[in-house]
């Protein structure tokens, strides 16, 4: 079965990894292990490339560019065929993954009996397997539908404690697998209509987990969806591999599962890509603008071809509607390709762009500027252009940017481009919604900065004011969004579920606090955190900083100082009179490093036990004069 | 396909599964002389022999593989 089509096929993948194998320097093989995770391999080449990547990774689990992340399998069944997939999907999408495999079917003892192994691994993630043939609900055919609603009632309580015991032993984050339906029909066609045949009571179980977990916050791996959409092809639940090893997932589908499991993995810790990067002619339309005029490109109802490429379209219209932001790199003059977006058949509008750049320059470049104009990251972009050759220099330019391999056929964009998981989201709030209108709002914003002289009128003059909210249910989504994604505003890129935030925003000597900004383009959203609580390895009776992030978009506005003012306020009404702030160097948060010092802390000593690296800063309450800003406060 | 087609065939898979181009198979090689082929990467080897040859084993047939020959006649049976 071909799987990963969205990775671009290698030459000749079994000498690549011949030759990576050859190289002494562990690092040099962790290099090529992860160059070659992001091409499309079986599961024996898959295999190698974890090879390849292990001994790099067992002598630094926490190599540069890869996010270290401590997953513990717990499952009904066989696992072991698909942990080295898993981990190289990972290396993939930027992880460098650490598993805990318990021995299969003891799920439930690894949890509720306090598993020495399990509490000694310390899990940031538990996965729970579970599979159909499971401790089956025991109930005769003939049961009612009240009967089975009350025995799947039972199982799901039976679940949630499960859960509720990962979150409060290790503050992690659950994901639970639904249940692949494995049984053969027994009624035919009829199945459903009997509440307790094999596969209604599946089907109504996988219901309730699902329903139970939105609530619970725990993210699904939803195979038996997956495997409904004939994702697996026939291989999931193979009976000869589950009676030779009670395999669900044989070892041929495991690039496939990997990949599945990692990239909820990735989004859990902001991993998951923000923006799709357009090419034009023949990606958006059929034809060419600049030749056909906007009478003659294909596009919309009338012509097959025309109807495919308004539904990849409408595509990229949905996707910007729950948070993704669009952008444009198009070889073109600007204003033809401006204004082929006035065909009548347009799904997509110039408004929902965030950035439109069309030129003759190299796309590369073009990418990079992009990405500077959003003020995101390179790895945050999906780049997607019907030109194999322009696909081929982005890859080796910048290989940074996910671009899919894409079908011959544009009506098959719309499923390649979901097949590939860029953008698996592990919340959808409101602020999502808005995200096109703000990045819009943002090079209006950026406009009004290029005309105004002077740095102060311009700030003057945006009327911002930051509200300051106790972090509670509404706004803990978000601020765990927030927290798992920011990168580079984020002096100690603490990563926290919402069952954390939670703990700490409940902490009575803690303060917790989402700042949200408006001003008069418009509501920038929940664009920062502060927790900061006390913390006696550091400081006895300080007020301790443990985490301060803020969107990048409301960089250089002002917001750290009133945020400063804001927690000032907060601690002196506490009854402290000192904080503590501290900055752990990542890689991408080098934009913070004289973030303290800016603000009118003094270095402090860094106490034992200290990340290697970390600086410590303090500041002095009774003597605290905050620095002048622009922002309106307003605490809540 | 002959027993020399077999043998030409299977060393390959040999070779990515246990991540070791120096294996040369022979009918009286078992599992105990090649490193890594425990019961884990058993199936591992099954499935990607039936992968290279397009073959499905049977249940009972994964239960008596008693060494490289036997696997490698059982293949010859199964490819027309």
């Amino acid at each position: 079965m071909n799987q990963l089509l969205w990775l671009p096929p290698h030459d000749d993948i079994g000498a690549a990894l011949s030759a990576a194998k050859r190289e002494t320097d562990p690092t040099t093989r962790l290099t090529q292990a992860i160059r070659l995770a992001g091409y499309r391999r079986d599961f024996t080449q898959t295999a190698r490339i974890d090879r390849l990547a292990n001994d790099a990774l067992s002598d630094d689990p926490n190599p540069p560019g890869l996010t270290p992340l401590r997953v513990a399998l717990l499952s009904s069944h066989t696992l072991d065929q698909l942990l080295p997939a898993i981990r190289v999907a990972g290396l993939q999408r930027r992880l460098a993954l650490s598993m805990y495999l318990a021995p299969y079917g003891m799920y439930r003892q690894a949890l509720l009996m306090d598993d020495p192994a399990l509490n000694a691994f310390a899990p940031q993630v538990v996965v729970l397997a579970l599979d159909a043939r499971d401790a089956p609900l025991q109930l005769p055919l003939q049961a009612s539908q009240a009967e089975v609603d009350v025995a799947i009632a039972t199982r799901i309580e039976e679940l949630r404690l499960l859960w509720r015991r990962a979150r409060e032993r290790y503050a992690a984050q659950v994901i639970q697998q639904t249940l692949v339906p494995v049984d053969p029909l027994l009624f035919g066609a009829f199945e459903a209509q009997v509440p307790a045949s094999p596969y209604a009571l599946i089907d109504r179980l996988n219901a309730a987990i699902r329903e139970a977990a939105r609530v619970d916050g725990v993210l699904l791996m939803d195979l038996a969806w997956q495997a409904a959409q004939g994702l697996y092809g026939s291989g999931l639940a193979d009976p000869t591999r589950w009676h030779q090893a009670k395999q669900l997932v044989g070892p041929e589908l495991s690039p496939l599962y990997g990949d599945q499991l990692a990239r909820i993995l990735a989004a859990s810790v902001g991993l998951s890509r923000k923006c799709l990067v357009l090419d034009l002619d023949n990606t958006l339309w059929g034809g060419v603008i600049g030749d056909d005029g906007v009478e003659g490109i294909t596009l919309g109802q009338g012509s097959p071809t025309g109807e495919a490429f308004l539904a990849f379209q409408r595509y990229a219209a949905l996707l910007a509607a729950r948070g993704i932001i669009l952008a444009v790199c198009s070889k073109n003059n600007l204003d033809v390709a401006e204004a082929a977006f006035n065909h009548p058949e347009m799904a997509l509008r110039r408004a929902d762009i965030a950035a439109f750049v069309a030129n003759w320059d190299d796309k590369a470049g073009n990418l990079r500027r992009i990405a500077e104009m959003l003020d995101i990251g390179l790895d945050s972009l999906v780049f997607v252009d019907d030109n194999p050759a322009e696909r081929d220099i982005v890859r080796r330019e910048l290989p940074q940017v996910a671009v899919p391999e894409l079908p011959d056929d544009v009506a098959d964009y719309p499923a390649r481009i979901a097949a590939a998981g860029y953008f698996e989201a592990v919340a959808f709030t409101a602020d999502d919604t808005g995200r096109t209108r703000s990045y819009a709002q943002n090079a209006e914003r950026k406009a009004a900065l290029d005309q105004a002289t002077d740095m102060e009128g311009y700030l003057q003059g945006l009327q911002m004011t930051l509200t300051a909210a106790p972090i509670g249910a509404a706004e803990l989504p978000r601020a765990a969004q927030l927290i798992n994604k920011t990168n580079q505003f984020n002096l100690t890129t603490q990563r926290y579920g919402e069952a954390e935030v939670q703990r700490i925003a409940d902490d009575a000597r803690g303060v917790a606090l989402a700042l949200r900004l408006t001003d008069k383009f418009g509501d920038n959203g929940l664009i920062g955190v502060l927790l900061a609580r006390p913390n006696p390895a550091v400081a006895a009776d300080a007020l301790f900083i443990d985490s301060w992030l803020m969107s990048c978009r409301v960089l250089g506005r002002g917001v750290e100082d009133a945020s400063l003012q804001v927690l000032i306020d907060a601690a002196i009404a506490a009854g402290y009179t000192t904080l503590i702030g501290e900055y752990r160097p990542t890689g991408r948060n080098g934009m913070v490093a004289e973030h303290y010092p800016r603000l009118g802390f003094s270095l402090y000593s860094a106490p034992q036990g200290a990340v290697p690296g970390a600086t410590f800063w303090r500041y002095d309450l009774a003597a605290s004069r905050p620095t002048t800003h622009h922002i309106e406060v307003i605490r809540t | 396909m002959t027993e020399a087609d077999v043998y030409a065939a299977l060393t390959p898979v040999f070779h990515d599964v246990f991540d070791d181009d120096s294996i040369v198979l022979s009918p009286e090689t078992t599992a105990d002389q090649i490193e890594g082929w425990d019961s884990q990467t058993h199936v591992i080897l099954i499935v990607a022999a039936e992968q290279r040859f397009g073959i499905k084993f049977r249940t009972a047939e994964l239960e008596s593989l008693k060494n490289v020959g036997h696997f490698a006649s059982l293949i010859q049976q199964k490819v027309h």
